[in-house]
Order: structure tokens, then C-alpha cells, then sequence
């Protein structure tokens, strides 16, 4: 949004980059530069903040000098305020860059008596201003002169020749306002001041307190409508940009591991990067467990991981995780896995979205887990979190990192439905129940969906023991599906029959091997016997040739042993 | 005028315009009224000195401050309404 506008931006507009969080992707660049700013709200919700922070990023990132004239604070408290935020004013204002002039509007030691102008208040600032050459100034609040004069008709004429006379000296200015019950400010400032104004917000809903920011209006120049959550904490103000549904982000075909081999495979090689995943169960099925195997994985390849933690502190977590093998310690050391752990019910929705862009935004991490995100949801009303979470998926899309989203569902009601408000925003939904039978309880996985993945259709039952996760095909025989021992036991049963069934395979191998054996050996004497069955007849053979020889000389032998004359 | 005197008053103006001019006449009528001899004026041009603006927190011109005696009062204007100077003064009392 803020590429496809920039060209045009920068002809119709000149801006002054306020270097807030967030709030120069609002305004698409940061304030009207050298134009006035309102900034309204209610007492307490951050404008002299936020005015001070412009001043101070003005200075430190833009090399503008800047002015603070308080009509309010003395500039002794003003350093103290800021100094919570890391900001050394004073070493500012040694340096000519910062100028802190507090103007004192008091009522009871003044008198009027005649025709007057604030021709006083103008070389005063013009005074600061010249002293310094300053670029920025911020006017808080303004209204105060209101009680210190009462002829309005001077005071409005001056207010007007005020802004004209800024905007001739080019100052780029911040005019803070306290809401009015009609109006946007009490005293009507909004009609001197059109060129930008901010609304500040701070809501109380349930005894949870949410800071919101909205442009009212930004002349010549486009800017996010919405209001946008924004949060004050040690750093500053950080606005969170994003509200809009913007289906837009760019995604990644590479893939990272689960940290569990066997998920890897029933996913087709893992999880895509950047993707979002949700790991839904009812308690004790696992969930954490999952997440810190993801946050192990991404940490072992070097990448970083944001663990958020709404339940358990990390302790805990770390703790828990090494009873299953699994040591997340060396990683916070290396500063490679951050933990976040926050009760959910500690602050509003939208506090939560924008301290997790603030840390996001700041550590940089490519995978998120967020344990559990039901919690925010019981915290308020369902559509609330249903918003708080498409914007944080956005938020997370954008930026191309990959989260993983726990959730809690109750009981034994029909899982695939109660999380219907969540699961649309995520790519992969891993399913974890409890399947109890046979007096046990037992886990079971399943990929429920996982966007643009060949995923196994296979129920997978979830093993957790000292040595992590195991996925293990459940047993599907005559029973059913079972698990557990009842799984052990028929696979046993299962293997004892086999080894039977085998036992017997082998009496029959060996009985056909014997048979055929025999028949060999039966072959082998037959063999022999016609082989002597040959030789015999070879034998009778000869022996008759021999016997028809014998024959004739027997013959004549007989003759001539008959006593007889040799005949012949 | 540095001998100290009853009534010490500074005039803030910017510049030698009408109303400033005004100020001074009209303040100076006054105090030959009422306090004569007692009383001392000091006027600052804020255009000359603008840094003088911050000590006295003045916003308005012309202003016209009381020194001494405390407290300080201030009186804005071009000082035409007589009587709201002397109230202011404490030269009369508010009616």
C-alpha cells in the first residue's frame, strides 16, 4: 500500500517523518512538513508523547532541530518523562538541539485592561525557534491560553495568525488538543489547524485499557483510515500498522522441518515457510510439546523464534520440554529463541497485537508460536479475536514468517468445529486427541488440512516419552484402530502368529524340500538301476554272441566227445 | 533608575507601535496621579530583547508588570481602562 502511493506522495506532499513506530506507514511518510499537526485526545492517552517522540526522532534521525514550548509540564518534568524512555533531553539541549520553554498562563495575576495581541508569545517562540534553527516545534497545550485570556475574539484572531505565521516560517508543528465532549477539541482548534490531525484514544473495556490512533485527516495526501492500536512501553510509542485484511503477501515453496521426522513426511517434507499452522487439542494431547519441537528445529538451523507463552511461564516450558529430550536453555543464550510470556487477560486484544509487532519488528524471527491462542479469545468476545487474530496473520504473512498457533478446545465437543473462527487463518491444521479406550488414553495426530501440501490422510498415534516425540502407524486389523498397549498387544499378538504362521511355512517348506529330495534320491536310484538294467543287458547280450560261439564249438566238441569220427 | 522605589513597574512592548505608545502615556498618567515621586518604569522593547519574553512569562503586549511590591501582577493592554489598571495596581479597591 504504501509503495504504490509513494511517487505521488512525493510530488503533492513534502513530509516530515515522525520515526514512530508504525505511524509513518499510517501517513504514508509522516506528517505535512512544514504545516501544523493536531493531535487530540483525552487526558492521559499520550500526546505529549507522542509530540515529544516526533521532536526527538527529528532530531536524532532526521537532524531537525525542535522546539517544546508546555503550556503544561515544566520542562524539569518533561525530561523526567522522557527519561523513562532512554531519552537524555538534556544532553539535547546542551547540544542546541533541543529547546524546552515552558509558557506559564496564569489566570489570577493577570489583568486586562485594554486592546493587547500575543505579539509577547510570538517572539518567544520566535525567539526558541531562531536560537536553535529549528525545524519542529511543539506546541502542548494550546489551550491553556484559553483560561489565561478573556477576550476569545483577540485570542482567536492571534491563534489564527499563529498557524499562518508557522507555516510561513516553515515550521513543521505539533498542536496537542484535549477532546472536546462535541468537538474534537474543547476549544475548536480543529478549525485552525486543517491540514493533519490525529485522534488519541484510550478506552477502558473490561478493566483492560486499549490506546488507539486514527487520522482523522491528512490534506493532500492519502492515509489509513482505521484505527490503529498503539502502545507506550520503555521504547516509546509503537503504532500497529496493520488492519487491513491483505491478502497480498508474498509465500515461499521452501519448507521447514516440524523437528519431527515423522510429521516432515506426513506433511510431504515439512511445513512451508511462512506458512501459518494450527495445532488444535484438548488439554494434555501434546500441543506444547509440538511447538517445542518446531521452536528446537528452527533454532538448530540457526533461524530465530519467538516463543509467546499466555499459559506458562518459560520456565516452565523449558523445563517441561527437556523431560522429552528436548533443550531450549543454549538457545535463549545464543539469543536465538525469545520467549514472550504474558497473561492474555493483562492487556486488551490490541495491546497484544501491537507489543507482539513492536517484538516482531525488533527481534526479527522467522517462526512464531503462540501458546495458546484460545486464551485471548476467553479474554473477550469471540469477533474480537477473530479480528485481533486475521490481523495478526497478516501481520505475520507480511512478513513472511512462519506460526504456529496452539489452541485449546474443550472437551469432547466436535473438534473440527468449535474452532471454525480459527481455522480459516491457518494453512496446516494438526489435529491432537485423546482416543480412550480399554481403560487408557491415547494420542493420536492427523493432518486435518495443510494447504498445498500432499499431506498423509493417515491417522498417526503420538508418542511422547523421554526420548520425544514418536508418530507410530496406529494398528488397523479385524479390531479396528488401536492404539496403545491395546496397539502393542495386537501387534503382538500380530507377530506371534507370524512367527507361527512362519514356524509353519517352514514345516511344509521342509516337507516339499524333503518330498523332493526323495524324489531326487528316487530319480538318483532309478538312475542306478537303469544303469545296471543297461549293463545287464549289455551283458546277456554279449554273452549270447558268446554262448552262439560256444554253441558251434561245443558242438563239434560234443561230436567228437561222442566218440564219433571227426565228421567234416 | 536604580534607587529603589515603592512601586516598581517594567513595560513589556514590541516595538514603538500606537498601543505601545498608548501604554506608556496612559501608565504614566497614572502613576503621577496616584503615586508621584514613588514609583519607577521600566520599559523593554521584545523585539530588541527577545529573550526577556521567558522571565517574566509574557505573552501579551503590552504588559505591564508589577515588581514590588509582591506579588507580581500583570496587567495587559494598552492600559486604556483606568479603573482596571488601578485595581490592578492595587492602587483602589475592586468594586
Amino acid at each position: 500500500m504504501v509503495k504504490v502511493h509513494k511517487e505521488q506522495v512525493l510530488v503533492s506532499l513534502e513530509k516530515a517523518p515522525t520515526g514512530i513506530n508504525g505511524l509513518d506507514e499510517i501517513t504514508e511518510g509522516g506528517f505535512p512538513k512544514g504545516r501544523p499537526t493536531l493531535i487530540a485526545g483525552n487526558a492521559g492517552c499520550g500526546k505529549t508523547l507522542l509530540a515529544m517522540e516526533f521532536l526527538i526522532k527529528g532530531i536524532t534521525e532526521c537532524n531537525e532541530p525542535g522546539v517544546f514550548i508546555s503550556f503544561e509540564e515544566s520542562a524539569k518534568d518533561l525530561v523526567l518523562n522522557v527519561a523513562s524512555l532512554g531519552y537524555d533531553l538534556d544532553d539535547f539541549v546542551a547540544k542546541g538541539k533541543l529547546r524546552i520553554d515552558q509558557v506559564i498562563v496564569e489566570r489570577s495575576e493577570i489583568e486586562e485592561a485594554g486592546e493587547y495581541d500575543l505579539e509577547g508569545l510570538f517572539i518567544r517562540l520566535g525567539y526558541a525557534i531562531d536560537s536553535i534553527g529549528a525545524k519542529r516545534i511543539v506546541l502542548d497545550t494550546l489551550e491553556s491560553l484559553f483560561s489565561g485570556f478573556t477576550n476569545q475574539a483577540i485570542l482567536r484572531a492571534e491563534l489564527r495568525r499563529l498557524f499562518q505565521w508557522l507555516k510561513d516560517k516553515g515550521m513543521t508543528a505539533i498542536i496537542t488538543g484535549e477532546r472536546g465532549d462535541t468537538s474534537l477539541t474543547r476549544q475548536g482548534l480543529e478549525e485552525y489547524v486543517s491540514d493533519c490531525v490525529i485522534l488519541l484514544d484510550h478506552r477502558i473495556e473490561d478493566q483492560i485499557s486499549t490506546r488507539r490512533l486514527r487520522v482523522v485527516k491528512y490534506r493532500g495526501s492519502t492515509h489509513g483510515t482505521n484505527e490503529y492500536p498503539f502502545l507506550i512501553d520503555e521504547d516509546g510509542i509503537t503504532v500497529m500498522p496493520v488492519t487491513s485484511l491483505n491478502l497480498n503477501h508474498p509465500v515461499s515453496k521452501e519448507r521447514i522441518s516440524s523437528g519431527i521426522e515423522q510429521l516432515d513426511v506426513m506433511l510431504g517434507g515439512g511445513f512451508y515457510k511462512g506458512s501459518s499452522i494450527l495445532v488444535s487439542g484438548s488439554s494434555g494431547t501434546g500441543k506444547t510439546n509440538v511447538s517445542g519441537y518446531l521452536a528446537d528445529a528452527t533454532c538448530k538451523t540457526g533461524a530465530k523464534c519467538l516463543y509467546v507463552a499466555f499459559e506458562e511461564s518459560p520456565q516452565q516450558i523449558t523445563r517441561n520440554l527437556q523431560s522429552i529430550g528436548i533443550n531450549l536453555n543454549p538457545y535463549i543464550k545464543q539469543d536465538l529463541l525469545q520467549f514472550r510470556a504474558v497473561r492474555a487477560a493483562s492487556q486488551g486484544l490490541e495491546m497484544h497485537l501491537a507489543s507482539l509487532y513492536k517484538v516482531i519488528q525488533k527481534f526479527k524471527p522467522e517462526v512464531v508460536v503462540i501458546d495458546p491462542i484460545t486464551t485471548l479469545a476467553s479474554s473477550s468476545n469471540v469477533r474480537d479475536a477473530q479480528n485481533m487474530l486475521s490481523r495478526m496473520m497478516d501481520m505475520l504473512k507480511a512478513e513472511n514468517i512462519t506460526a504456529m498457533m496452539t489452541s485449546l478446545t474443550q472437551g469432547h465437543e466436535n473438534l473440527e468445529q468449535t474452532e471454525n473462527s480459527v481455522s480459516s487463518f491457518a494453512d496446516t491444521w494438526l489435529l491432537l486427541r485423546d482416543f480412550e479406550v480399554n481403560g487408557e488414553r491415547n494420542r493420536l495426530m492427523y493432518v486435518l488440512k495443510s494447504r498445498g501440501t500432499h499431506h498423509s490422510n493417515q491417522v498417526r498415534e503420538f508418542i511422547i516419552s523421554d526420548n520425544g516425540i514418536n508418530l507410530v502407524d496406529v494398528y488397523l486389523g479385524p479390531e479396528g484402530m488401536l492404539t496403545g498397549s491395546a496397539r502393542v498387544a495386537a501387534e503382538a499378538r500380530y507377530k506371534s502368529a507370524e512367527l507361527v504362521r512362519k514356524n509353519q511355512m517352514g514345516t511344509a517348506e521342509r516337507k516339499l524340500e524333503h518330498k523332493r529330495l526323495l524324489i531326487l534320491a528316487q530319480i538318483e536310484s532309478l538312475k542306478a538301476e537303469l544303469a545296471v538294467q543297461d549293463t545287464e543287458t549289455e551283458n546277456s547280450n554279449a554273452n549270447e554272441e558268446e554262448r552262439g560261439a560256444h554253441d558251434s564249438i561245443d558242438k563239434a566238441a560234443f561230436k567228437v566227445s561222442r566218440g564219433g569220427k571227426q565228421s567234416g | 533608575m536604580a534607587e529603589h522605589k515603592e512601586f516598581e513597574l517594567r513595560l513589556y512592548i514590541a516595538g514603538e507601535t500606537q498601543r505601545s505608545k498608548t501604554a506608556l502615556e496612559n501608565l504614566k498618567r497614572y502613576c503621577e496621579e496616584n503615586v508621584k515621586d514613588r514609583y519607577s518604569i521600566e520599559i523593554i522593547d521584545l523585539l530588541a530583547n527577545p529573550q526577556l519574553a521567558e522571565g517574566d512569562q509574557i505573552l501579551a503586549v503590552p504588559t505591564l508588570v508589577r515588581r514590588v511590591p509582591v506579588p507580581i501582577r500583570k496587567i495587559i493592554g494598552d492600559l486604556s481602562n483606568e479603573e482596571r489598571v488601578l485595581v490592578g495596581l492595587d492602587l483602589r479597591e475592586r468594586s
